[in-house]
């Protein structure tokens, strides 16, 4: 039997995050992972994450992978890959399928960081091919560069479901509609207003009730449903599609660790069945570490954070380090780790209905119904101000630990304080160059800058914009407001692109003045 | 036609592999060496898999990362394999299944 001080099960954030921290403190460290590839989901992650510089806000995910696992090789990680573990047994015994091979190892500690796997939900004609999951469609565009459709329906408005339709969109696709049986948008405000402005219109207390077509899909039939989620008769309506994508939840793969006879419990704040363990990952088997999904659904940050964290206690569980010094390194990590864990969206927070801002301020009501801040919403959050000459308008609406807009500003125009959840303003004295460094530094692309009088009766927007093709400067169109309903012509000014906005082009398009505050999105004339 | 993504706004051009040829129910289709054999099939507008055991119920891709074998087919003769992550070789011979097994349903 092989030995090792460690085996950490998953090769994804924490996984990988646990296997650094290990090593560097001179564990021979073994990571197995049952796919070709080490990285997780990270690598299907395009958009720019949220969060602190601490926690690599602003950067992609796939890049923020890359990162790590040349971190992981710095450390002398050792990744087995296309390694299958199969069962875990009393005295860390990890028993691994590589090739038709079964192959037994034994551990002093082990972590499990196995992640979470996709929920489903059924309804007639579930089955069906074209029936897909978000992680399929994320996985074939940005893993395989194949459209997983031409016409696309989701379901589910969380922030996968939110992120998936957008990343759909930028391949190109038809995203029909957005649908959740919940009333109320699950995810980011700022996730579900950028795929809004692009026409996507969104189905709250909606549902699908059956997929239409005989050997694939080609239709869907969604209906409206009351406050006990049965479907209300006579609300029925029909899109032509070919891919209906399931965007309903992620639930912990805790399955080795219940083998294992660690403690478990059934959790519905945590995702599901999940170990029962402290705030570092210790379960109730002594030496048996959690890290990540598999201990309580979050993202990627935290699982990266929490990974980390492991590694720390796995050493010295293991006699690697001193309990002071692995006291002060988990001081930090916790800190950071609680960083991410505050706003609307905290975990406490799950499922209630927050009616307020932390400064006060009335949640927009369109924005959780139907995506978007409603015209007559949009001026009573303070990032939206006035006056001469351009400046930043920052629709960022809700609560979430997200900074990198205040760093971004070389005139120091936007500021969000030392909390990290509060809404950003914009400095009063300030003085705003129209660099646009924060138009590309916003990760929920919820900043413009806006110059509501140009002289000559028009006014012009900026704004972010990940599409292809770049439109040409004086190519002529129609503005988007934030339903994404025209409201306007259009005509592009110019398009900027530059390595510090990563692949974030700013888009400034020219419109009468009377729309500087509605018109917030391009679309070229075909 | 599906049809495979030239330049992503993000990612750019993806790097793939030489093209290569193989065989899917008889019919000669292109793919790239080395993706999974289920994004060359959907990239050749192939959406039914196999068809169930009982009901004779299409199945095509749902999970595409191995974990829920709706889009399984035989694969050089051997059936059951998960396209969604066998890579695509040169030659390779791709059969609708029937079933679970390698046979279609009237010869079962």
């Amino acid at each position: 039997m092989k030995r090792h001080d460690l085996i950490i099960v998953g090769a994804g954030p924490s996984g990988l995050s646990a296997a650094i921290e290990a090593a560097k403190r001179g564990l021979d460290v073994v990571v197995f992972d049952e796919n070709e590839k080490p990285g997780g989901q990270l690598f299907k992650q395009i958009h720019k994450f949220f969060g602190s510089k601490e926690h690599r806000a602003k950067v992609r995910g796939f890049v923020i992978g890359r990162q790590l696992l040349d971190e992981a090789a710095q450390a002398g990680v050792k990744v087995v890959l296309n390694a299958t573990v199969i069962g875990l047994y009393q005295d860390k015994e990890v028993v691994v399928k590589i090739g038709e091979e079964i192959i037994h190892y034994k551990a002093d500690a082990v972590v499990i960081a196995t992640g979470a796997a996709e929920n489903m939900v059924t309804f007639p004609g579930w089955t069906l091919p074209g029936v897909i999951g978000a992680g399929a469609a994320q996985t074939m565009m940005n893993l395989h560069g194949v459209l997983p459709g031409k016409k696309v329906l989701m379901l589910g408005s969380g922030n996968v479901g939110l992120v998936v339709s957008f990343q759909l969109l930028q391949c190109g696709c038809d995203v029909v509609a957005l649908v959740d049986a919940a009333p109320r948008v699950g995810g980011y405000g700022v996730h579900a207003a950028k795929v809004a402005r692009c026409g996507v219109p969104f189905y709250l207390s909606h549902t699908i009730v059956k997929a239409e077509g005989e050997e694939s899909v080609t239709g869907v039939t969604i209906a409206e449903v009351d406050e006990k989620f049965n479907f209300i008769p006579g609300t029925e309506k029909h899109f032509d599609v070919d891919t209906i994508c399931l965007a309903v939840g992620l639930s912990p793969m805790s399955q080795l660790l219940k083998m294992a006879g660690a403690k478990m419990e059934d959790n519905p704040r945590r995702g599901g069945q999940v170990p029962v363990c402290d705030e570092y990952g210790r379960t109730s088997l002594p030496g048996v570490f959690v890290a990540g999904d598999v201990s309580g659904i979050e993202e990627a940050s935290s699982a990266m954070i929490e990974g980390r964290m492991a590694g720390i206690v796995a050493s010295e569980y293991l006699g690697y380090i001193e309990k002071e010094a692995m006291d002060g390194e988990l001081g930090s990590l916790e800190e950071a780790l609680n960083g991410l864990r505050q706003g609307m969206f905290a975990p406490e927070n799950r499922g209630k209905a927050i009616e307020k801002t932390e400064e006060g301020i009335d949640v927009s009501a369109n924005l959780l119904k139907r995506g978007y801040v409603a015209d007559d919403e949009i001026e009573r959050f303070p990032g939206v101000t006035h006056k001469k000459g351009i400046h930043p308008v920052i629709e960022c609406t809700q609560n979430i630990p997200c900074n990198p807009c205040q760093d971004a500003c070389p005139k120091k125009c936007i500021s969000i304080g030392s909390n990290i959840t509060s809404l950003p303003i914009v400095a009063p004295e300030s003085e705003c160059i129209g660099c646009g460094m924060c138009v590309a530094s916003c990760s929920g692309q919820a900043i413009f800058l806006v110059d509501e009088d140009l002289g000559d009766g028009t006014a012009s927007v900026t704004l972010p914009y990940e599409f292809l093709p770049l439109p040409a400067e004086g190519t002529k169109g129609i503005a988007l407001g934030r339903n994404g309903q025209k409201v306007c012509e259009a005509e592009v000014m110019s398009v900027k692109s530059a390595k510090a906005f990563d692949k974030t082009h700013l888009l400034t398009m020219r419109v009468p003045k009377e729309y500087a505050m509605s018109a917030r999105f391009f679309r070229a004339c075909e | 036609m599906v049809e495979r993504i030239a330049e992503h706004p993000i990612l750019g051009v993806q790097e793939k592999g030489r093209v290569v040829r193989f065989i899917f129910d008889g019919k000669e289709l292109e793919g790239y060496e080395g993706e999974p054999i289920a994004a060359a099939l959907k990239a050749a507008d192939v959406t039914v898999h196999r068809y169930t055991q009982k009901e004779h119920k299409p199945r095509g891709i749902f999970c595409a990362i191995g974990r829920c074998t709706d889009c399984v087919m035989i694969v050089d003769g051997v059936p059951n394999v998960r396209t969604c992550i066998t890579p695509l070789t040169e030659g390779m011979v791709v059969q609708t299944q029937y079933g679970v097994s390698e046979k279609p349903f009237n010869e079962q």
